[in-house]
């Protein structure tokens, strides 16, 4: 068994609109990644995904507010620690959040390895400029961009190295865990592929030690994740590894953006692509009872005012339905029976 | 739309300015009807001119004489009060001066305490002393000085005969009283009169009227002439563009006062009403408007709902009032309030350099600070005369720019708090 | 809600053809620089045919739906309609022309007025269709019908702003919109890249039905690689400008000839095969 890097208990976070209403977009999220894993979250917009990537960096501030639960990051509980010590003890060292237009964050002033000298005198302040550049051209040379990049601004870089870039400045630290929000999503197929690429070698070389992957984009978070999560209006409604996610979903809402997923491949013509009715809750006032009810083609009466818990089954699976596991693989079966009928 | 107006008036800033600016408007509507009469109209008798006079209830002197009269012999503050009055600043500055001189001591002496003052005078002064230090025109400024404070004790009853002295009137004692509310002429003037002899306040509230008017105006036309070469350059594109880029860059490399100055000048005298130099503003104004509202209709022209209307075969006419304008309708009200403010204060500064409406049938903010300067208000010490001209001024610009930051705020959702 | 594609796929070689271009060019000058946004791409679209125009951002996709639009000019090149060179040099013959060819946008957001009612953009439809002097009533039930199509009811829509809807409801008014004015073509640029995933299929399904029905060609222009092969019978993949291959979707995506092409598909991460990470440049 390894060692767990990054332990989340029943974290709740919410925002709180100009209208002064609450709206609960992490609604008791617990999570545990191992170390040298990472771990992908999937979801709807507005599922409260990129909140939730917000919400495990420990600092907030207006409008996301903390409620209550636990990150502990190498067996460290940032969740009680004032905003000004999370700041310089946490964030850049233990954490790193690579957000999705991370690439516009550059000063367009400035160059490159000035951000650098930034980030590491941030931490450090006595530290030497000089050892500083030599440090950054090692971390450029073993990430395998180029050196030059370091003293150019960053309208001179295209899209894709711009957030290669942003991703190797906020990694200089060595954080245990990073957390990247759709950090390829603005970026054409090719530059995403070099950004996985380059997470992805960060990863076997131990850079960084656990991941966190937000994306919206299934087969992406296939090709890049060990796990997967799906995310719900707030909660996380299953849990499992890639494959299983993907070719044995078992809750009905995975089960709906599994069914949803587009690739050039042969035979992905034929399969018939399904949708989920209806749109996902309001999350200021968020159902009494499952909050996929309303859109579930399975539910039953009870479902929309009973809690649903999260249910382990496997080995590090769990979800969350009122349904049993082999209900739900049984309808499944003979759903795709009289399909093909 | 009504749900926008309703929202500009739920924004704090909002509301007062407009507050203000309708309290200001009310004032030239009202102030009128209670006060009627030629704004313009002198107080002063024929040629008598050139004396700024004070604020103040002014109390016909003839009435007061032949009115009913008490006799409040046991006032004794009439004297020290005459006293203090007669006691001017140069006097104490002379007395000290004396007193000095002679090594006499005034350090427990206050100036205020008129009794002990005048004491001390009559104790020390002696035509024959030469304290040290004073010139002899300063010892006979004393002198002067003594004589008319000797009097002050011993005031006689003064008599009032009628011109040809052949018969006496009244006679009038230093105790005698009239009550100000049986003086049968009474006039006020609360911020007193200019150098014409014009009611300053009344002279005011005629000119908030026409500087407001000719902000309006100004307001208007530079407003529309803004909006409509900014809508046709920026939908329309291309030549159309160029051209109308090319003038407005003109327009915006001359600086607009200095071609309201030539412009103004080039008019002439004769020709200068407060309208002509209103639209004259309004045309040199106009340039920031254009390139503003060229740029977000540029912005908004590549929106996909104008593409929309287009292939649903629309005018362009048509696209530009439904599809363009309202997008832009709340910048545009914004603009026009900040060119409305700007026309006000370019008014007042053309006028002051004497380049404002040449007229002598109506006042505006800038001729009043104009006539003000002119007859050296301000080295006279003669506040009244545009200390209120710089306040209201001051006070339009500063409600229209509150109005504006609060529009910004209900049409900016950035910028709210 | 399903799609089955396999009974709507046939060969539309041999149709009529619809829209025909011939070396249309379109170059942006700005200063001394030009950029050939499209530079000389022939293709014939046939009727009834679903082509997609698969490229990334920067490769004219836009820049060429709007010259087939008429919303720009072409700076070199022919376009037939219906075999006739397209005549939109009036504001009639545009308005003929837009007939027979409307769009769908990417942004169901700023696709509406949000100043004007829902009402508005229906019946400017109607309108456009002629039906100006139709009774109240009759009007009301064509846009009652269309709304049905789309799954919307038109008596919960009428009255209301477009801000009040969602993206998808709003998607699906814009084809409710097609469904009235039932165009002989239908440019529909990335119509569901702002929707989630799973209403995506719903709109896919509804243009696929509404084709049917009225049976038009349809233009999708995508950057989803994967969207295009699932939803099209024939695929032109564009790269800076130009066509660097097109065919039909099973030739295109599963024997790309093209060195871009290839690379397209080889960066697009997949489920069935192995995404090779290794054959990054």
């Amino acid at each position: 068994m390894s060692k767990t890097m990054l332990e989340v208990r029943s974290l709740t976070t919410k925002y709180v609109t100009r209208f002064h209403e609450d709206v609960y977009a992490v609604d008791h999220v617990s999570l545990k990644i191992e170390q040298g894993k990472s771990l992908g979250i999937a979801g709807e917009s507005g599922c409260g995904k990129s909140t939730l990537a917000l919400s495990l960096m420990g600092y907030y501030f207006a409008p996301l507010h903390y409620m209550s639960g636990d990150i502990i990051i190498d067996g460290k509980n940032i969740s009680g620690m004032n905003p000004d010590d999370v700041r310089k003890s946490v964030l850049g060292t233990e954490i790193a959040y690579i957000p999705q237009a991370a690439m516009n964050a550059l000063n367009p002033t400035r160059k490159i390895y000035k951000f650098i000298e930034d980030v590491i005198l941030a931490h450090d302040p006595k530290a030497n400029k000089k050892e500083i550049r030599e440090m950054a051209e090692e971390r450029f040379k073993l990430l395998g961009l180029p050196l030059e990049a370091l003293d150019k601004h960053a309208v001179e870089l295209s899209g894709g190295m711009k957030q290669r870039v942003v991703i190797a400045i906020s990694t200089i630290l060595k954080p245990k865990v990073l957390i990247a929000d759709e950090p390829s999503s603005a970026l054409d197929v090719t530059s995403q592929k070099m950004v996985i690429k380059m997470l992805r070698d960060m990863m076997d070389s131990g850079f960084i030690q656990a991941m966190i992957f937000i994306t919206h984009e299934l087969p992406l978070l296939y090709n890049v994740t060990d796990d997967i999560m799906v995310m719900y209006a707030g909660q996380i409604v299953e849990r499992g590894t890639a494959k299983q996610m993907v070719f044995d979903p078992v809750h009905p809402y995975s089960k709906g953006l599994m069914n949803s997923i587009l690739v050039p491949e042969e035979g992905t013509r034929d399969v018939k692509l399904t949708a989920i009715p209806g749109t996902p809750p309001n999350l200021k006032r968020p159902p009494a009872g499952c909050r996929f009810a309303e859109r579930c083609p399975y539910a039953q009466p009870q479902c929309h005012y009973n809690q649903m818990p999260m249910i382990d089954f496997e080995d590090n699976r769990m979800y969350r339905c009122s349904m049993t596991v082999e209900e739900l693989r049984e309808t499944y079966r003979r759903e795709a029976e009289s399909k093909e009928a | 739309m009504k749900n926008t107006i309703k929202q500009v008036f739920h924004s704090p800033k909002f509301v007062v300015g407009f507050v203000i600016i309708m309290a200001i408007l009310l004032l030239t509507i009202i102030y009128p009807i209670f006060n009627p009469g030629d704004p313009l109209q002198s107080l002063f008798k024929g040629s008598d001119r050139g004396s700024f006079t004070p604020p103040g209830t002014y109390v016909s002197l003839y009435d007061a004489v032949t009115s009913f009269r008490a006799n409040l012999d046991n006032n004794s503050d009439a004297y020290a009060a005459r006293a203090s009055v007669e006691i001017s600043d140069d006097d104490w500055v002379l007395m000290v001066n004396w007193f000095t001189g002679m090594d006499i001591d005034i350090s427990g002496l206050d100036r205020t305490d008129t009794d002990a003052v005048l004491k001390l005078w009559k104790e020390n002064y002696s035509d024959s002393a030469k304290p040290k230090g004073m010139t002899k025109s300063a010892r006979n400024s004393a002198k002067r000085l003594n004589e008319s404070l000797s009097s002050l004790g011993s005031e006689p009853t003064l008599s009032v005969t009628s011109a040809d002295e052949s018969k006496k009137v009244k006679d009038i004692n230093a105790t005698d009283y009239v009550p100000v509310n049986r003086v049968a002429s009474v006039v006020r003037l609360p911020l007193g009169t200019d150098t014409f002899g014009r009611d300053v306040l009344k002279e005011l509230v005629s000119a908030i009227g026409t500087s407001l008017m000719i902000g309006l105006v100004a307001g208007v036309i530079a407003t529309f002439i803004g909006l409509m070469l900014g809508l046709l350059s920026g939908y329309i594109g291309g030549f159309v563009d160029d051209l109308i880029m090319f003038v407005t860059n003109i327009f915006t490399v001359i600086p607009s006062f200095i071609l309201l100055i030539l412009i103004n000048y080039s008019i002439g005298q004769e020709a200068r009403g407060a309208m002509v130099v209103a639209v004259v503003i309004g045309l040199t104004s106009w340039t920031w408007t254009t390139r503003s509202v060229r740029s977000q209709v540029i912005s908004l022209r590549n929106r996909d709902h104008v593409n929309l209307s287009k292939l649903s075969g629309h005018s362009l006419f048509r696209i530009i009032m439904t599809d363009i304008l309202p997008y832009i309708m709340s910048y545009v009200v914004m603009a026009f309030i900040l060119q409305i403010s700007s026309a006000i204060l370019s008014e007042a500064q053309l006028s002051l350099l004497g380049l404002g409406p040449s007229t002598t049938k109506t006042a505006t903010l800038g001729l009043m600070m104009n006539w003000a300067m002119l007859y050296s208000a301000h080295l006279a010490g003669s506040w009244w005369a545009y200390f209120p001209v710089i306040g209201v001024i001051a006070l339009i610009s500063f409600s229209l720019n509150l109005m504006n930051t609060g529009l910004d705020q209900v049409f900016n959702p950035t910028l709210r708090d | 809600m399903a799609i089955d594609t396999k009974t709507l796929r046939r060969d539309y070689s041999k149709a009529p053809s619809c829209l025909k271009g011939v070396g249309v060019t379109r170059y942006f000058t700005t200063g001394k620089i030009t950029t050939k946004a499209v530079d000389h791409v022939d293709f014939d679209f046939h009727e009834g045919e679903l082509v997609s125009i698969v490229g990334e951002s920067g490769s004219g996709k836009t820049t060429l739906s709007k010259m087939l639009l008429g919303l720009l000019k072409e700076t070199d090149g022919k376009i037939y309609f219906q075999g006739k060179e397209r005549d939109i040099s009036s504001r009639a013959k545009k308005k003929e022309y837009w007939s027979g060819i409307q769009a769908i946008f990417q942004d169901p957001f700023s696709s509406f007025n949000t100043f004007n009612k829902i009402d508005t953009v229906l019946l400017d439809c109607i309108n456009m269709r002629g039906g100006r002097n139709l009774s109240k009533e009759k009007k009301f039930e064509m846009m009652t019908e269309a709304c049905s199509f789309v799954n919307l009811k038109f008596a919960e829509l009428t009255n209301k702003y477009p801000f009040e809807l969602s993206g998808g409801q709003m998607q699906r008014l814009m084809i409710a919109r097609i469904f009235l004015l039932k165009p002989k073509i239908l440019l529909a640029d990335e119509p569901t890249s702002m929707i989630d995933a799973c209403s995506r299929a719903t709109i896919l399904d509804m243009l696929l039905q509404l084709r049917d029905e009225i049976g038009m060609t349809v233009i999708f222009i995508t950057h989803d690689i994967g969207l295009a092969y699932y939803i099209s019978d024939s695929i032109y993949i564009m790269e800076h400008g130009k066509f660097v291959e097109s065919g039909s979707a099973d030739d295109v995506i599963l024997n790309p000839k093209a060195p871009y092409t290839k690379r397209l598909i080889s960066d697009v991460p997949k489920i069935h095969e192995a995404w090779d990470l290794s054959t990054v440049g």
